[in-house]
């Protein structure tokens, strides 16, 4: 008898939404994606934990000092200025991180209210549609630049610049949701019980993009990560008094025969963190989107 | 046929009208004066009103575009601030390496990312669809210029095998014009074959697991004719859809690129056009390589019928 209980599914609390069990289920079952998941909270702890990690302050020059090999003293060296690269990788995943979380956040959030008007108003649908068709057609990080060399040089520009970028994606995929859930029969069911169309939208709409969202958000996050690289790497990025992967890479771009070890402890970081994103990403869709997963 | 190709290429001009206004509009919009952030840190107030001018900002929007458009419409994309000269100009000297390095990108990607996707989905589950996986999160997850670096560090300084930086033009021989190109052909192309060879990949089990597939192997066809001929051709339709959306990657890689290679391309031109705050460069390059994605796309569009009879347009 005991066995036949244990078999019993057990009662679901009511807290708990489906999505989020669905995520730990993924979690457990795909080794890959709770490695990228802990990897990335490592990540977030170093970020936040930076000056007590034997970090020196990243901005410190020291030009006797400039351009050691890393040594125990300097563990990944010393760049032109004689400031110390550990601290400056250390401190620069705050940047990377802030700004992959942040666009992600603002990306999903705007296109999902674009989305959801677009999808029910229907007159709206061919104008902002054409308008995203446009955007889509330049390339991200053209369009970024485009933006940036237009405006002063600073961490909000860089981020609103890239979740500009962003947005068209998320209204696309939004939109394709709510056009096809219109069609549901709980939603007909809804308009014939005479609900009005905030409720709908809240109650039968909005939870359903819940999950196609996360994973739209993580593979945002890695793309704006690896953007904002991008464009400091190219001189229109972050400003060059904050720290990020990309400014040091950046100036060091002159110094790669001397002192490579500029650019690859910078960019072995970068590359971490982008993959850790993706292998959480890549868990999620298999997770929250069977559709997709299968074969992915 | 020629019906629908009509409308489809009527079709593009919205769209790249829609770019062209966006990307000029940009100007109005940003907060601030722009013509102050172009004209930099140490300008003097006639500087900043000779930008304003050279610009158009003294001039309302509408019609200032509508002058603007036909000026590009008569292949016209204005005059660099910082060099003086026509930016149509400035761009055309440098068609030649981008175009060499984006079509070798694209034909080695092809090439390599096909295969890998064949054989990874015809041996699912083993090793060698493991690697093919794992390459192709990595690829998602190194950055293009990561890459280069490492490449340039290994081949070219560790190994001297290959040049360091630089271009050579075709003119001058095959060889050192492809020489030149290795490097960062690869690296330009990782993300790129990463990104193909996942589509192939998860299309080609779809396809593998249908009831003509188990039919062509029941009748004691090679599995190399089942694999190419029945299955390879019938999951070609989003294989050439990811290839034209993933040149959106290799326009944007090629910016990235160019500069860490010094190749003297539109990409190079565009990062000197950023240093120097040069506006109109940076409008005429995103119209132009906008186009040309756009007009990418609508190949693969039109190429669809040669993959799928069925489809009719």
């Amino acid at each position: 008898m005991a066995v036949v209980t244990d078999a019993l599914p057990a009662p679901v609390p009511v807290s708990r939404s489906p999505t989020w069990l669905r995520i730990r289920q993924a979690l457990r079952r795909h080794p890959t994606a709770l490695l990228g998941a802990l990897m990335l909270l490592l990540l977030i702890c170093m970020a936040l934990l930076a000056p007590f990690l034997g970090t020196v302050d990243p901005q410190a020059i020291s030009p006797v000092r400039r351009l050691r090999e890393p040594s125990e003293m300097y563990w990944f060296g010393t760049d032109m200025l004689g400031r110390d690269v550990y601290s400056r990788v250390i401190y620069g995943a705050r940047v990377s991180l802030a700004v992959g979380l942040t666009v992600a956040a603002l990306a999903t959030t705007i296109g999902l209210a674009i989305g959801l008007v677009t999808g029910f108003v229907r007159w709206l649908d061919g104008i902002v549609m054409r308008v995203m068709d446009g955007l889509m057609s330049i390339p991200g990080v053209l369009l970024a630049i485009a933006l940036i060399a237009l405006t002063k040089a600073s961490l909000e520009n860089v981020i609103i610049a890239i979740a500009v970028t962003e947005v068209p994606r998320v209204v696309r995929l939004i939109r394709s949701l709510v056009l096809s859930l219109r069609e549901q029969p709980f939603v007909d069911a809804a308009i014939a019980a005479g609900t009005r169309t905030a409720r709908i939208l809240t109650r039968h709409i909005l939870p359903n993009t819940v999950a196609p969202l996360l994973v739209q958000g993580t593979y945002i996050c890695a793309s704006a990560m690896l953007t904002e690289a991008i464009l400091s790497f190219l001189g229109a990025g972050t400003p060059p008094n904050i720290p990020s992967w990309g400014n040091i890479m950046a100036e060091a771009r002159s110094l790669f025969q001397i002192a490579n070890y500029l650019i690859f402890f910078p960019g072995i970081f970068l590359s971490l963190a982008v993959l850790s994103v993706n292998l959480l990403g890549d868990g999620l869709r298999d997770a929250l989107d069977p559709r997709l997963a299968r074969n992915m | 046929m020629l019906g629908y190709f009509v409308r489809r290429l009527l079709a593009t001009i919205p769209v790249i009208a829609m770019v062209a206004f966006f990307v000029f509009a940009l100007l109005y919009l940003t907060p601030g004066d722009p013509a102050a952030v172009i004209a930099g840190d140490i300008a003097t107030v006639a500087d900043i009103e000779r930008i304003r001018h050279q610009l158009g900002l003294d001039q309302p929007l509408l019609p200032r575009f509508w002058s603007w458009a036909s000026a590009v419409l008569h292949g016209d994309l204005g005059i660099s601030i910082f060099t003086n000269l026509p930016v149509t100009q400035l761009i055309g000297q440098r068609v030649e390496p981008t175009l060499s390095l984006a079509l070798c990108t694209l034909i080695v990607a092809v090439l390599v990312a096909v295969p890998m996707g064949v054989i990874a989905a015809w041996k699912a589950g083993k090793l060698i669809d493991r690697l093919v996986m794992l390459f192709s999160v990595a690829g998602f997850s190194i950055p293009v210029f990561v890459l280069a670096y490492l490449l340039i560090y290994l081949f070219a300084i560790e190994l001297d095998w290959l040049p360091v930086q630089g271009y050579t033009p075709l003119h001058e021989g095959l060889w050192p014009w492809l020489r030149h190109l290795i490097l960062p052909s690869i690296a330009l192309g990782t993300i790129y074959i990463a990104l193909i060879a996942r589509i192939t990949r998860a299309t080609m089990l779809d396809v593998l697991a249908q009831d003509y597939v188990r039919t062509a192997h029941a009748k004691g066809l090679a599995p190399g004719v089942v694999l190419m001929r029945h299955a390879l051709k019938n999951a070609a339709v989003p294989i050439v859809t990811v290839i034209g959306i993933g040149v959106a990657l290799l326009i944007s890689g090629v910016v990235v690129t160019e500069s860490v290679f010094a190749i003297p391309g539109i990409g190079r031109l565009t990062v000197d056009a950023i240093i120097r705050r040069d506006y109109p460069i940076i409008q005429g390059v995103i119209l132009i390589f906008s186009a040309v994605y756009v007009l990418v796309n609508l190949a693969v569009d039109l190429s669809y019928r040669l993959f799928d009879p069925r489809i009719q347009y």
